[in-house]
């Protein structure tokens, strides 16, 4: 079977791939986005947390024997719990003064958590087995899908939606959509703002582990793995804009689909495709696709 | 510091308060106090410091030094949500709506902070446009709405003080009417205000007694009785 003169199977796992890329693209540039939108702080040490999660996934079933499903939920409470005393020993320091400060330290931070991990645990790559309940694989007819791989798109779609909802739907997240707006506003009608900011990047870092736990068993358990990929998730939030947290799932789950595409299309071209849209997203609508201008 | 020869407790008393932005100083040491019930307003030209010292009760400046009692507790050192806590409500001159809100969802965002607030129901009799636009978003509201808004949702929480900043700045005469006698309304339930107003015309009739800013420096004290015989000064010192 072929369309365009390319043959399903190879089509089908590419745009798997994508989906897969994209899912990860979702999660992380969600939290972003959301650290963000209240914080105004860019928080660059994100790829180092993704990695973080993916490590004590790792370490948890090589030293201790904890399972993936634990894994699954600890490792994202432990990185989370990490994030909330980055944010309130040096963070909370920050906020009064430039956004240019608070990338910095993230940066800083996210160099000296690689360095650690490097440290101690080389960059060759650990890996990590598909859990037993998810391995295998079901034949499509057309292609082959590892049930791993389908996983990996209904958990972390799961999560992005469950937050969207969190934040467009409860109270929490008015509190949160009010605070990104204006946080001293939402501070005089008495909301304590400095719990809400230290909760949302405790949740923001909590997302990006969980994605680190997610990949564990599919690319290798590397120190470097969270910087390779979030120069990426980076393009993908300036093409999404920071408005709009639905906004930034589906850009993350749209550009991993045109990556997966431009593979089987122009293979040449699909390192750099994210960041050709990204120029040309900056030219028409500098605020992003979902940005409000 | 009430007293058994004051029938209406003390409710807010700023003493020796001084305010900073950074390296400018704007409040040079303000005394003032305001009893239960009273509404109070705060006159002067711009630039006068009347803003600041809202924005100096809730902690929303740099830095200030002093004293801020609120029904007897000092707050000076609190943060902004516990000032709050203590019965303030605050409604800024540039309304501060939340754009992506809807209406009704800026209306309950404010925690309950004390029991004896008004029931949606109550505010949206009191404030008839809001009942009809609940689900519009905050920022397609006009003018008029968005001061109604900001209005209604301290009054939800159970604020017993209002601080109320430039409330009919830019509105139109039948609104600012409305809002007269919105002010008329909440005195007669008992809250307490301080009103920071530009037309002298609507804060005149309303409140119980005036301080008239300058420099950061209170360098009057008007009572209600004693306006009419000062209107020349006042003109003269607000260039009204």
């Amino acid at each position: 079977m072929e369309i365009f003169g390319i043959p399903t199977a190879l089509l089908g796992s590419q745009l798997l791939v994508g989906l897969i890329n994209g899912s990860f693209y979702a999660i992380l540039s969600l939290g972003l986005a959301i650290i963000f939108g209240l914080l105004n702080i860019i928080n660059f040490c994100h790829g180092a947390q993704y990695m973080m999660g993916a490590f004590v996934a790792w370490i948890a079933l090589t030293r201790f024997g904890i399972n993936y499903w634990v894994a699954l939920i600890a490792a994202p409470l432990i990185v989370g719990a990490v994030g909330v005393v980055i944010e309130r020993l040096m963070l909370r320091r920050l906020y009064k003064l430039d956004h240019l400060y608070g990338l910095l330290l993230t940066f800083g931070l996210a160099l000296i958590i690689e360095g650690v991990f490097r440290d101690q645990y080389g960059i060759s790559g650990e890996s990590y087995d598909v859990p037993e309940l998810l391995s295998g694989g079901i034949n499509l007819g057309f292609m082959f899908l590892p049930i791993y791989r389908a996983w990996i798109i209904v958990a972390s779609l799961t999560v992005c939606f469950g937050t969207w909802y969190m934040i467009e739907r409860t109270k929490l997240g008015a509190y949160l959509r009010a605070g990104t707006e204006n946080s001293q506003m939402v501070q005089a009608l008495g909301i304590n703002v400095p719990l809400l900011i230290t909760f949302t990047y405790g949740y923001g870092v909590a997302l990006a582990a969980f994605a680190g736990v997610l990949a564990a068993p599919v690319f290798q358990v590397n120190p470097l793995m969270g910087s390779n990929l979030i120069i990426v998730v980076f393009a993908v939030v300036v093409i999404g804009g920071m408005g709009s947290i639905m906004g930034s799932i589906l850009t993350g789950l749209g550009l991993g689909l045109i990556e997966g595409l431009t593979k089987v299309f122009y293979p040449e071209a699909s390192s750099v495709i994210v960041f050709v849209i990204m120029v040309i997203v900056l030219l028409v609508r500098p605020a992003g696709l979902f940005g409000k201008t | 510091m009430t007293s058994a020869f004051k029938p209406h407790p003390e409710y807010l008393r700023l003493s020796d308060l001084h305010a900073f932005y950074g390296e400018s100083h704007i409040l040079h040491g303000l005394d003032l106090s305001v009893a239960k019930g009273e509404c109070v307003t705060l006159l002067g030209r711009n630039g006068s410091g009347r803003t600041t010292t809202l924005k100096s009760i809730m902690g929303l400046v740099g830095r200030r030094t002093g004293s801020i009692m609120i029904s007897g507790n000092e707050v000076i050192h609190e943060p902004t949500h516990k000032i709050a806590h203590h019965g303030v409500g605050y409604c800024p001159e540039e309304r501060a709506i939340f754009t992506s809100l809807s209406t009704e969802e800026n209306l309950t965002l404010a925690p309950i902070i004390s029991s004896g607030g008004m029931s949606i129901d109550e505010l949206y009799q009191m404030f008839p446009n809001l009942e009809e636009r609940r689900a519009s978003p905050g920022g397609k509201l006009s003018g008029g709405e968005q001061q109604m808004l900001a209005m209604a949702r301290i009054l939800r929480t159970g604020a017993k003080l209002l601080l109320l900043d430039e409330i009919t700045e830019g509105l139109a005469p039948v609104i600012v009417k409305k809002l007269g006698e919105v002010i008329v309304e909440l005195k007669r339930r008992g809250f307490t205000i301080v009103l920071v107003e530009q037309n002298f015309r609507f804060a005149a009739p309303l409140a119980d007694r005036h301080y008239v800013l300058e420099h950061g420096e209170i360098i009057a004290t008007i009572s209600h009785e004693e306006l009419p015989g000062k209107m020349d000064w006042l003109h003269q010192t607000l260039g009204v």
